[in-house]
């Protein structure tokens, strides 16, 4: 049985043994037991480094840290058994194969014998409602029950200290809001203090006492309850009527080899110039599946993809699907933007992934200017940030001018900052000859940019 | 055709009551036999064995044998066709020299595929660790990783449907397609210490290593039917050395 925690950081900060800039500084913070508190604060502001810090798990030789943290009264690292974690990708989380055996696992490192371990499983279990039994296999799960488990884990040893490192960054939002449920409902009692790190604040407020905004120079500010941040600037656009069809969808659908039940449902969808498509729905209707198809990545296994006129002039074989065009051909065409940037990176300098596309290096220039990655033109993709990979990612889709642009959830895991430059890059992009496919979760991408809207799941099913 | 990468059975399958050490122990059994005896009838009898065995592992449909056993199937036809074709013997003697190299690849892999086909990881790694005293962080640090390798394979199919994105494809020039696969390759192994670093940060968060000793929630019984599985497995293979002496055929591998 434990009690909650309490913390004290003062005039803490952290710099990383290889950068000369403080990653974290100036921090003054105090949080009483059972309190719940929400860290929030732009990309880079050191918010996971101060999570890492509490739970003991930053290694003195990784850098300098400065001022006092303490875990009721102690150095985080004597309080390691007090603390539980949940970080963002569930897949890096799981380590067993059965659902019972992975949140025994922390019980078993720590000691714990094996008849008080079944019994707290099952606690744990039933406090996050992970109703489908102990011997669910972990592979099996969706991202909202695998990071419930993932939580059951954290708190199945009874910690005074809950982290949560953006636990819901990385689902859509029915998993998003399961995990949510299931912290509040394990945090209903104070008998744990909380402090979860996110950008998305509006959905953690109704959770939290207070929220702590980390400066990105330093320093903190804190607000109530009933605080409520900024609305994100909207971009300024104009409506294109409908043009030319480039790219259609008839009937095309797709089923996974090996699996019995469809993943994309015969579909039919239109681009035309000049128009934005969202295209929307829970996950598990092939939304992301559609996007290969329509992006010529993938073949559909019913129905077809057929390319108009204006997108098949000077294609060696016109008539053939997108599908079975030559890649040099189709990124001239059709541009794609992943879900995860760095998959699409090739090359170690920024400049040489848009000249690549580009052909010539005026463009290059050209597109690293407007998209403010011209200071970085040295760099190496796999070094920036999230937000610049993204911005960088829809560049090298942009620099070949292709008519089609499909992007796969292009604003997942951004903060607010980064959200709204990529909103307003996407947005001038909607010029009268290009036509956009969106598929989102996000329903400010959708408010902000989409002509039309499809809504996948039952309604495509009946 | 897909690598068989499942993870243990979904539901235990008769084979998964024998503990697994029991089972490695009759793995080296078999495998000890099996690189000592150079004849046909030796591994011809031990994979009849085998091939019973397979309903006890659940492995009755012939499309699931087919899944996990095609990559082992195709080693033994290589080898098969490297001694009959390179063999210093001709005629006869050199598709029977042939046969018996293809039966002994199989018959020495079919034991480990049955092992994988009956057994949850997890299972093994708690019979390692408790039985033969494998050190936890070993046992449990790979059981750990290998959760990630079906993630692998799909991440794998993303990176390249990627690069086709970005304009990159090989034609038809195979050294243009050996060195995008060595590329998509290396592109995967740095996604794969990202995510094991991930994994990593997160079991030292839970505990793991931390140099308390673990405790195990289910444990791991040796119990008679174990024995007698090992000692079944003896019996087998003393029965397939006399069957090869009785008949004529034995000829020692090695020494």
């Amino acid at each position: 049985m434990t009690a909650p925690a309490a913390l004290r950081l003062a005039g803490w900060g952290f710099r990383h043994a290889t950068r000369e800039a403080w990653a974290v500084r100036d921090v003054d913070l105090t949080v009483a037991p059972g309190e719940r508190v929400l860290l929030t604060g732009a990309s880079g502001s050191g918010k996971s480094t101060l999570l890492r810090a509490l739970g003991g798990l930053l290694d003195p030789e990784a850098g300098d840290p400065i001022g006092e943290l303490t875990v009721d009264g102690a150095v985080p690292d004597r309080r390691r058994q007090r603390v539980g974690m949940v970080f963002q990708d569930p897949d890096s989380q799981l380590v067993m194969t059965r659902a019972g055996d992975d949140v025994a696992f922390g019980l078993e490192n720590t000691g714990t014998p094996p008849a008080l371990i079944w019994p707290a499983v099952d606690a744990a279990l039933d406090a996050v409602g992970f109703d489908l039994g102990r011997d669910r296999a972990t592979g099996a799960l969706s991202g909202g029950q695998k990071q419930r488990l993932v939580l059951a884990g954290a708190l199945a040893a009874r910690p005074g200290l809950l982290l949560l490192d953006e636990p819901t960054a990385q689902l859509d939002p029915d998993g998003a809001a399961q995990v949510r449920t299931a912290v509040l409902r394990a945090v209903d009692a104070r008998d744990a203090t909380l402090v979860v790190v996110d950008h998305d604040v509006e959905s953690w407020l109704p959770l939290v006492d207070r929220v702590v905004e980390l400066l990105p120079g330093g320093g903190t500010v804190e607000h109530g309850r009933d605080w409520r941040p900024a609305p994100p600037r909207l971009p300024a656009r104009q409506q294109h009527p409908p043009g030319e069809q480039l790219l259609a969808t008839e009937g095309a659908g797709y089923t996974h080899r090996g699996s019995d039940a469809p993943g994309l449902l015969p579909t039919d969808v239109v681009l035309r110039a000049g128009r934005t498509l969202a295209v929307t729905g829970p996950n598990g209707t092939g939304k992301s599946t559609l996007a290969l198809l329509l992006a010529g990545l993938r073949a559909p296994t019913t129905g077809r993809v057929t390319a108009g006129p204006a997108l098949t002039t000077g294609l060696r074989r016109p008539e053939r699907p997108p599908h079975r065009w030559r890649a040099g051909e189709l990124v001239q065409r059709i541009g794609t933007v992943f879900q995860q940037p760095e998959h699409q990176f090739l090359t170690g300098r920024v400049r040489d992934e848009l000249s690549l596309g580009a052909g010539d290096t005026a463009r290059a220039e050209e597109l690293m200017e407007r998209l403010g990655l011209a200071a970085l033109a040295e760099a190496n993709p796999f070094t920036l940030s999230g937000g610049q990979q993204r911005r960088l990612s829809v560049a090298t889709a942009l620099a070949t001018d292709p008519r089609v642009l499909v992007l796969d959830e292009p604003t997942f895991g951004q903060d607010r900052e980064t959200w709204a430059e990529l909103v307003a890059l996407l947005a001038e992009q909607q010029d009268g000859d290009r036509a956009l496919c969106l598929v989102t979760h996000d329903a400010g991408v959708v408010t902000a940019l989409a002509d039309d809207v499809l809504a996948l799941g039952a309604a495509v099913a009946a | 055709m897909s690598l068989p990468l499942a993870l243990g059975p979904a539901r235990p399958v008769p084979l998964s009551a024998v503990n697994p050490v029991a089972q490695l122990t009759a793995i080296v059994v078999v495998t000890v036999v099996l690189l000592v005896s150079g004849d046909l009838v030796t591994p011809a009898v031990l994979l009849a064995a085998e091939l019973a065995l397979l309903p006890a592992a659940g492995l009755t449909r012939p499309g699931d044998v087919l899944r996990r056993t095609w990559p082992l199937l195709l080693s033994a036809v290589g080898v098969a066709w490297v001694n009959v074709a390179f063999g210093s013997l001709s005629g006869a003697d050199a598709w029977v020299s042939g046969a018996t190299w293809g039966l002994r690849v199989v018959a020495l892999s079919l034991p480990g595929i049955l092992l994988v086909a009956s057994t949850d990881p997890v299972r093994l790694a708690d019979a390692l660790t408790l039985h033969w005293r494998v050190p936890t962080r070993f046992a449990y640090g790979a059981l750990a990783a290998l959760r990630l390798v079906p993630l692998l394979a799909a991440e794998f199919e993303t990176i390249r449907l990627a690069r086709r994105a970005r304009g990159v494809d090989a034609g038809a020039s195979p050294v243009a397609h050996a060195r995008l696969l060595a590329s998509t390759s290396f592109a995967l192994l740095v996604g794969a210490i990202r995510r094991g670093t991930r994994l990593a940060t997160a079991m030292d968060a839970r505990g793991f290593d931390s140099g308390t000793v673990r405790t195990n929630a289910r444990g791991s019984q040796l119990r008679p039917q174990d024995t007698a599985f090992v000692v079944a497995v003896v019996l087998v293979c003393a029965a397939a050395l006399t069957a090869s002496v009785l008949t004529g055929h034995w000829d020692a591998a090695l020494g």
